[in-house]
């Protein structure tokens, strides 16, 4: 299992404020990796650095190959998909719609992909005419992860795909998280702001704080400790 | 916001009105009927301009004013290549390839490095600019003089029933309602046409998915290039306007009225809302003895007011929240 | 502007004489040509003061102006030519005509925002001189009116001299809790009401101010002119007024000396330093109109400004009565 995405001394600010201030961690082949900590601390910003979507300085290598200056575009067209806080499902268009755009970048049939994606979500077949929009915000939720799942992406990133949402739906949406990842060997990176779910669905998790790691380990080690539990995780 | 659920049917009610008023009327007198015919005929050249703006507005936000000047230059292209000996037809078709190139440019050139840095007002001043230029460039080449287009459709008089329709009227309706109908159909059914559109409703989301946005907007003016081309060739060909520099500005006003009445984002909107207005304006230069060819612009800024300050969301629009 | 207490505004109060110094003695080193374009200087100026009280200040994007300055025009036209009224007698009434039409303007724009509005006064500045071609008893039409003819230097005068009363009107509107109620409404109208701005009142009042300002310099237009016709408030005018706010720098006053400067003096530079034939003027203007878009968005004063805090941090982020979403 090698690394495929390094992150090393990684900075990022929007204008006067800098958000990440030298963030280093790995995510390799395969797994899934939670970044934890409170509100502010820099989670969205990091996935925001690695899918380019926002600028950074400091290295990043997918598989091996630097990232550079790339942007979302781009990085899209590296197997990076990147389901952003709010889902970024487009509203007005249909849910085959969204689909279809997660194949964008795909080139030759996409026939097998939907079909995948109906194994995953066989509810969203009968729905795919359906305006995005009007999906019930858990239904969004799985839209934007099956639009990624479209992308057939090596790398995915997850932000806050909880939010908003009600625990059985939760638990819905990561037990497809936990099966993505088993059998298509899709590595992820989590943001949660709830720590326990992640912790149970990580391998390893780094804490941020102020835009720094501040702890990281295995999902065990971390919820172990009690002070860290209590101080950064919250519970 | 007050749910009203009744107000949903008052739109397609008067319109229905308006399209059985019409009916009887051309039943009822010959002249009703050849005015209703040449109004949707001008109608279907704002429709042209009109679906333009919209493209470009709803993709960013920006009122294009120069798309009326641009329009007035792809005419003259053409015009240059009837002149340099091509039959009407390929130099309509090699127009419509060399607009799309020329809207695709003028957004790379003059467009996309003001946006970058700029705000809208920018943008908007820069679309300024290039109308300046565009007209400035149309004077600069082929000198301000009013040149001559030779008529796509032959003159022939159809007549129906003592009521006389001319083949150029049948054929600008034909003509232009069929490019916004072509334009739908890529949008709708082409993997570019959903980038186009996603990328106008969210561009961040779109390049999350791998869509180069502004390659897409580039996209979207060659396209609204094209739409203009057709316009302006339409309205060339037209016995009441003359191919000179400023041909199109006031048929600019009349598009933007045809867009405001479909809300400004939705095309199928402006296209009957561009219907309606050349509709009303020809019969009221008809009938209506104190409305002369001056007051025609005025009336359609009052037309456009009106929707503005009563349903600003168009003809078919929601109401829209203001981002605060 | 922000007007900060102390060096800062005694250094603009000195530069504000020494230019108006400059202005005065100006037309002594000029042929009488010279001086009447130096007077339509004046005119641009004015009519940019005007509408950067709308736009530059409450935020209200207006590309009709041309139209406020046809109607302070033609009423010194009408008033002169049809009845024989001393010219200068006739800017108080120009300027009365143009406020009354600024709030007529006003109160619909109170519902329309950003591009509506744009578009709105866009069609405006086409429809008014179709109005004047129409009603052509009134204002004589096609063939227009002629108006009584003045040396240079007497426009150059009467043309800086408006400017300047004008410029310090403005000033002095734009200092006090006006100016602050309209640059709040300008960068939140949210904000700005909930603190008890009448936002009604200040809006249609500053259309009002800004379109007798721009009345004003249209009277002065048609003098420097000494002829009235359609033609003369073509939509070009409007758009010039606006492209030369921007260009100087929106809620700057020094911008509009720039800007009138560009708009009047470019077009004049480049016909006579024989860039390419006369034909290629609008084709170099516009180009330069979209390559300062590109370079200085916020317009020459910004730049200005920039120059002078050297070394502190002014802020890059562009305010626009458009809003400033970027995409």
């Amino acid at each position: 299992m090698g690394v495929l995405l390094a992150l090393s001394g990684v900075d990022a600010r929007y204008g006067p404020v800098q958000a990440l201030r030298g963030v280093s961690l790995t995510v390799d082949e395969g797994e899934i990796v939670a970044l934890l900590g409170a509100n502010g601390a820099g989670k969205t910003t990091t996935l925001r650095a690695v899918s380019g979507t926002v600028r950074r300085s400091g290295t990043l290598e997918l598989a091996g190959r630097p990232l550079g200056r790339r942007g979302p575009e781009a990085t899209a067209r590296l197997g990076v998909a990147h389901v952003p806080e709010g889902r970024g499902t487009f509203s007005e268009l249909t849910v085959w719609e969204n689909l279809r755009l997660g194949a964008y970048i795909r080139r030759g049939s996409t026939k097998d992909d939907f079909a995948r994606v109906a194994r995953y979500f066989p509810w969203l077949e009968e729905r795919r005419a359906q305006q995005a929009g009007t999906l019930s915000g858990g239904e969004q939720q799985m839209l934007a992860l099956a639009r990624a799942v479209m992308q057939r992406p090596r790398l995915l990133l997850l932000d806050e795909p909880s939010l908003g949402l009600a625990p059985l739906v939760v638990a819905e949406i990561f037990r497809i998280v936990r099966e993505l990842n088993e059998r298509e060997g899709t590595a992820v990176l989590l943001v949660e702001q709830n720590a326990r779910t992640s912790l149970e669905t990580a391998s390893r998790a780094y804490v941020l704080e102020v835009g720094a790691v501040a702890f990281s380990g295995t999902s065990e080690e971390l919820a172990r400790e009690d002070t860290i539990r209590r101080s950064y995780l919250g519970y | 916001m007050r749910a009203r659920p009744s107000s949903r049917w008052i739109v397609p009610l008067v319109l229905v009105g308006i399209g059985l008023f019409l009916v009887i009327g051309s039943l009822d007198s010959a002249l009703f009927a050849q005015q209703t015919v040449s109004g949707l005929a001008n109608g279907g050249i704002y429709a042209s301009l009109a679906v333009a703006l919209v493209l470009i507005y709803r993709a960013t936000e920006v009122i294009n004013f120069a798309q009326g000047a641009i329009a007035t230059f792809t005419t003259y292209i053409a015009w240059q290549l009837i002149d340099w000996g091509l039959s009407y037809w390929p130099a309509f078709v090699a127009t419509l390839a060399i607009a799309f190139v020329v809207g695709f440019v003028l957004e790379l050139v003059a467009i996309r490095p003001v946006e970058r840095r700029g705000n809208q007002l920018t943008v908007v001043i820069a679309a300024i600019g290039l109308l300046i230029l565009v007209e400035g460039a149309i004077g600069w080449i082929w000198g301000n003089n009013i040149k001559f287009m030779p008529a796509p459709f032959p003159s022939h008089i159809y007549n129906v029933g003592g009521v006389a329709f001319s083949r150029q009227d049948l054929g600008t309706i034909a003509i232009s309602i069929a490019s916004v109908l072509v334009l739908w159909l890529f949008f709708q059914f082409t993997k570019v046409g959903l980038a186009m559109r996603a990328a106008a409703v969210r561009p961040d989301a779109a390049r999350l998915v791998g869509v180069r946005v502004s390659w897409m907007l580039s996209l979207g003016w060659g396209l609204a290039a094209v739409l203009g081309a057709v316009a302006g060739m339409m309205a060339a060909a037209s016995p009441s306007v003359l191919l000179q520099p400023s041909m199109m500005d006031g048929i600019l006003i009349y598009a933007f009225a045809a867009a405001v009445l479909g809300g400004l984002e939705s095309a199928a909107g402006a296209v009957v809302g561009a219907l309606l207005i050349g509709v009303t304006l020809n019969l009221l230069a008809s009938y209506v003895s104190w409305v002369t060819p001056q007051l025609l612009l005025p009336a359609a800024f009052v037309i456009m007011l009106v929707v503005l300050l009563v349903k600003p969301s168009g003809l078919f629009g929601h109401a829209r929240v203001r981002k605060v | 502007m922000r007007t900060r207490i102390g060096t800062s505004t005694l250094v603009g109060i000195l530069a504000t004489l020494v230019v108006g110094a400059a202005i005065a003695l100006l037309p002594f080193g000029l042929s009488d040509y010279h001086r009447s374009t130096g007077a339509e200087v004046a005119v641009f100026f004015t009519a940019i003061l005007a509408l950067n009280i709308v736009t530059g200040y409450t935020g209200q994007i207006s590309i009709g102006h041309g139209a406020f300055m046809a109607i302070g025009g033609y009423t010194t036209a009408i008033l002169t030519a049809h009845h024989g009224w001393n010219d200068l007698a006739t800017f108080p009434v120009a300027a009365l005509t143009g406020f009354a039409a600024g709030v007529v303007v006003g109160l619909p724009a109170l519902r329309l925002h950003g591009v509506y509005l744009a578009l709105t006064t866009f069609a405006v500045a086409l429809a008014v001189p179709q109005l004047a071609k129409n009603y052509s008893s009134f204002t004589g039409g096609t063939e227009g009116l002629a108006l009584p003819t003045h040396t240079g230097m007497w426009l150059y005068y009467v043309g800086w001299g408006v400017a300047g009363v004008m410029f310090v009107l403005a000033w002095l509107l734009l200092r006090g809790r006006s100016g602050r109620a309209f640059r709040a409404i300008r960068d939140s109208e949210v904000a700005a009401s909930s603190s008890g701005v009448s936002l009604a009142v200040y809006k249609t009042v500053s259309f009002g101010i800004s379109a007798a300002i721009a009345a004003v310099a249209g009277s002065v237009y048609v003098l420097v002119n000494n002829f009235v016709n359609p033609d003369v408030f073509a939509l070009t005018l409007s758009l010039y007024i606006l492209i030369g706010a921007v260009v100087g720098g929106l809620g700057s006053l020094w911008g509009v000396l720039v800007g009138a400067a560009f708009v009047e003096l470019l077009p004049i530079a480049l016909t006579s330093g024989n860039v390419g034939s006369s034909q290629s003027v609008p084709v170099i203007f516009g180009a330069v109109v979209i390559l300062v878009m590109a370079l200085l968005p916020l317009g020459a004063a910004n730049l200005l400004q920039r120059a002078l805090h050297f070394g502190s941090k002014v802020g890059q982020h562009s305010d626009s009565p458009l809003g400033t979403e970027g995409r």
